[in-house]
């Protein structure tokens, strides 16, 4: 648990550099706070952990995977920073420590183990995503996103805590256990009240992570948001969410799947095709992207809708790979746009003459969203099909396998780009911290696509 | 040693090719495809033609899932090995007269390319198999996209995304057997053991049936090849079309019926039909070709629709009678494909239209291409004749009518095929063609070794089958005992 408290602590360092202009000691030192709370995580591995707080937190494996890899995530977006805050505003030392605030919600977003908790832990992190959000301020884009942000999660939540509320009602209890053992106990008589609680709650997390019919948002936040705050939202506060649906559902709800398991397939089946025929009319890429995370929504989904044993590691291979592909692909749109000054796909034509590298690591990270072998969005694919035809869910998985091959069109309109049409452009200068990132980031992708075994049986 | 080296060498040397010189890519990827069949000679020479798995590697890759790096060879896959093995040296001495932009990237792409191939042709691991299927497509990809002709982004993304939709109901489909397998995992041996009722058996048939049926490419599936084979580099045609499509009848043999016996029985007549329409169809429009190349194209369709039909009448003939043409369509097509390409090198068109006399001006060219004619239009002591011969007698079981109409494919192939080569070679010279100059060098050599194998196949083939005739006689034996003892 000295995880959450290390990163609650650190941007309270953090507004003291800034107080006293250490500018340079911003980045060093959140990397290093980040890597010390890391390494406090790791340690706490297999731990035989038991709910700490009074019941409000469980710190298990579970929450030591996700919170590893959001934390990791975090350093690779934040090394991509560099640089690049400077230049929106002069406050940087307000958005390491609103990034890091947003950090501590979702740490305790993948270990809670109360329902207070996990209304307290998406309210941080919200909260902090508001303001990154709108974080250029004098930017009508970015206002816009933020306020889109702000009522549409305000709206959700909401919906979530009035969920809570009524089961709560019902229960009698905000602890996942004693939720557990209440739908047990009364499984032939569960109050309709509970059943309108689940409902509310999938609204309200649907909304969180972005899943149609409750992902208008997504698109207008993403794109108004700059570029990097787009890619932690898209990454690492999507793989929380995840991570927090799949805890609760599994956790508490796992004997009434038959309820809401119908539900969740239906809302599957529609964010796939909305997301990804959405995308292929894009020809922003950053909205490309946006639509695309819609997609991968659905992919996760499925962990969700075919609850098994096997579903914590599903997701968290599965958000592993997206968030690593993603912040590759952010990383890429970064620097063209710089270059090019527009975020459009035709920013890309002729970039594998001048610069081979970027041209790479970004065709690793379009193959492995799109799910091709060896790379680690294929294992992540593989999981999802796997757990979802172990019960028998075949519509979806031939719905899915529709929806991959849709989502080829549009993943490799930005290799065809890059690789097949030609345009007059200069090379584009990659600053070291970047080659690090988008390198190492292609490395970890192939790494699971070739040997999952990594990263596959951890959970 | 175990058949990894064979699958691990060409990643390694793909990888170091990109460490050299442009101007000396072609001379190292020549020197590793070269130890690579020198290797794969090596293991012929100490192979026992009987149904057992040989140099065999039996490695955890990702346990938890029962995911193993089973490979092996067998005499079918001894077979198929040798011929990628044999091919990928000679198409890359096919292209030793091009300069390719960035030709390092080229020949790494087919190394890299080989080592998918063999991964397909060797696995026994559901797993394995699929991603050594998905790993050959990436890198053609990008050959035939990157050096392509001018149509190629638009055709090449068809070609993608044809093949990997197929691919992935592919994959449902292992994944699917995966599960019902007692012992989880994905051993081939285990989905041969399962005995599944014929409703899903069917369902399984249709999954890899896609798949395969995409690679061949049978009719109706066929529409993205003759315009990838047309746009591609001709290197990247001849991989496509010498070995690629292979993986597609090798899949049909190996994974295809085995796995879904009573599935098969389910489709077996619409399999053979669908066959037997392409043989017709591909025949008639490759009547109507001016382009060389893309007569070539519609000529393998058909050749493809004959080996197809002898496995779908699944009996020894048949299979081997396609082990055997595999090889002799992937000598044929390769060297076809090198003959258009001189040509379209030398006269910049392919147009057969244009051209004519050729014979006069260029005498071993022309000897060249009748050899390759005449095994391409299976005309006895080729290798043409013994596979398409075999072939036949495997589809006579199936009833005289089918084979009937599956044996046009001799004669309009003859047709065709003898009609492009008295147009493009023989008649009046016209000015475009008297400027041919005969062949020399490289094109020389690797126009020879194509020609020899032609008559050397076509006059002893004994040891070619001999080394698949145990593992095709199991496999038969083992398939017609099951679709005795499940109960339908």
């Amino acid at each position: 648990m000295n995880t959450l408290i290390i990163i609650s602590v650190l941007p309270i360092v953090l507004l003291y550099l800034g107080l006293y202009k250490a500018q340079k000691a911003l980045l060093p030192v959140t990397i290093v706070g980040m890597l010390v709370a890391l390494g406090a995580a790791v340690m706490q591995w297999n731990d035989n952990a038991q709910p700490i707080y009074h019941g409000m937190m469980l710190f298990n494996n579970f929450s030591i995977a996700f919170s590893v890899v959001s934390i990791i995530s975090t350093i690779l977006i934040l090394m991509l920073s560099k640089g690049y805050f400077e230049k929106i505003s002069s406050h940087i030392a307000e958005y390491y420590a609103i990034i890091l605030f947003s950090l501590v919600g979702i740490v305790v977003m993948v270990s809670y183990h109360n329902l207070t908790m996990l209304f307290v832990g998406i309210e941080i992190m919200s909260v902090s995503l508001y303001i990154l959000a709108g974080i250029r301020k004098n930017d009508f884009a970015s206002n816009e996103s933020a306020l889109k942000y702000f009522l549409m999660g305000a709206f959700s939540t909401g919906f979530l805590l009035f969920g809570i509320t009524l089961i709560y009602g019902a229960s009698g209890s905000f602890d996942l256990d004693g939720i557990r053992d209440y739908v047990l106990s009364h499984s032939h008589n569960i109050d309709p009240i509970f059943y309108t609680g689940v409902l509310l709650i999938i609204v309200g997390l649907c909304f969180k992570v972005g899943a149609a019919p409750f992902h208008f948002w997504t698109p207008d936040v993403y794109e108004g948001a700059p570029s990097l705050i787009t890619a932690y939202m898209s990454t690492v506060v999507k793989a929380a969410g995840f991570a927090a649906f799949l805890r609760l559902f599994s956790a508490s709800f796992s004997s009434i799947a038959a309820f809401w398991s119908p539900v969740l397939m239906v809302i599957t089946i529609i964010t796939l095709f909305i997301g990804n025929i959405t995308a292929l009319y894009q020809q922003s890429f950053k909205r490309m992207l946006a639509f695309s995370s819609i997609s991968h929504a659905g992919y996760l989904m499925f962990a969700i809708v075919a609850l098994g044993a096997a579903s914590a590691n599903a997701v968290f291979v599965y958000a592993t790979a997206y968030s690593i592909a993603s912040i590759i692909a952010f990383g890429a749109l970064v620097l063209v746009r710089q270059q090019t000054g527009s975020d459009n796909v035709d920013g890309f034509n002729g970039l594998a003459r001048k610069n081979p590298f970027l041209a790479f690591v970004l065709t690793v990270s379009m193959l492995s969203l799109a799910g091709i072998p060896l790379t680690a969005g294929f294992i992540g694919k593989f999981y999802m099909f796997s757990g979802a035809l172990l019960q028998y869910k075949y519509i979806m998985v031939i719905v899915a396998v529709v929806n991959a091959i849709i989502s080829i069109f549009y993943y490799f309109r930005v290799i065809i780009a890059m690789y097949f049409r030609s345009a007059e452009r200069s090379e584009v200068l990659i600053p070291a911290y970047y080659k690090f990132v988008l390198g190492f980031s292609a490395l970890v992708t192939i790494a699971i696509g070739v040997y999952p075994a990594l990263i596959s049986s951890l959970i | 040693m175990t058949v990894s080296i064979l699958i691990f060498l060409p990643i390694v040397a793909a990888l170091l090719t990109l460490l050299f010189k442009n101007e000396m890519a072609k001379h190292v990827a020549m020197f590793f495809a070269v130890v690579e069949l020198a290797i794969a000679l090596y293991f012929l020479s100490g192979f026992v033609p009987d149904a057992s798995l040989q140099y065999s590697i039996d490695a955890p890759w990702i346990p938890q899932f029962g995911v193993y790096f089973k490979a092996g060879i067998d005499g079918i896959s001894m077979v198929m090995v040798l011929l990628t093995t044999a091919l990928v040296p000679l198409i890359i001495l096919t292209t030793y007269e091009h300069q390719y932009k960035n030709a390092k990237a080229f020949y790494a792409l087919i190394l890299f390319m080989q080592a998918g191939l063999l991964t397909v042709f060797t696995a026994f691991d559901g797993f394995l198999f699929y991603v050594g299927w998905e790993a050959a497509l990436i890198p053609i990809y990008f050959i035939c996209a990157l050096w392509g002709g001018e149509n190629r982004i638009r055709i090449n993304i068809k070609f993608f995304i044809y093949t990997f939709a197929g691919s992935l109901f592919m994959l449902i489909g292992i994944i699917y057997l995966y599960l019902q397998t007692p012992s989880k995992d994905y051993d081939l041996q285990h989905f041969y053991n399962l005995s599944l009722d014929a409703s899903h058996q069917s369902w399984v048939f249709i999954a890899f049936f896609l798949a395969f049926a995409i690679k061949m490419p049978i009719f109706p599936f066929h529409t993205w090849q003759p315009d990838t084979y047309t746009e591609a580099p001709t290197a990247g045609t001849m991989m496509l079309s010498g070995i690629m499509l292979k993986m597609g009848i090798y899949g049909v043999i190996r994974w295809l019926i085995p796995n879904a016996p009573l599935g098969f029985l389910n489709w077996v007549n619409v399999a053979i039909i669908l066959s037997i329409i392409g043989i017709v169809y591909a025949s008639l429009i490759a009547f109507k070709q001016i382009d060389g190349k893309r007569l070539v194209a519609y000529s393998s369709i058909a050749h493809v629709g004959l080996i197809a039909a002898g496995i779908f009448a699944w009996n020894i003939y048949g299979l081997q009678g396609a082990m055997i043409q595999m090889v002799s369509h992937g000598i044929n097509v390769v060297g076809m494909f090198f003959i258009w390409d001189i040509i379209s090198r030398r006269l910049g068109t392919r147009d057969i239209s244009k051209l004519g006399g050729i014979a006069k001006v260029a005498p071993q060219f022309s000897i060249a291409f009748l050899i390759i004619v005449l095994g391409t239009v299976a005309l006895p002591l080729t290798n043409g004749f013994v596979g398409e011969f075999l072939l036949l007698r495997g589809v006579f079981n199936r009833g005289i009518i089918t084979a009937a109409i599956a044996g046009t494919t001799i004669i309009l192939g003859a047709v065709y095929m003898l009609r492009m080569y008295k147009n493009v070679m023989q008649g009046e010279l016209n000015e475009l063609t008297a400027t041919f100059t005969d062949i020399k060098g490289s094109e020389k050599l690797a126009l020879g070794i194509i020609c020899a194998l032609i008559i050397i196949i076509g006059v002893y083939p004994q040891p070619l089958l001999h080394l698949s005739e145990a593992a095709v006689t199991n496999l038969v034996n083992t398939v017609s005992h099951k679709f005795i003892t499940t109960k339908f």
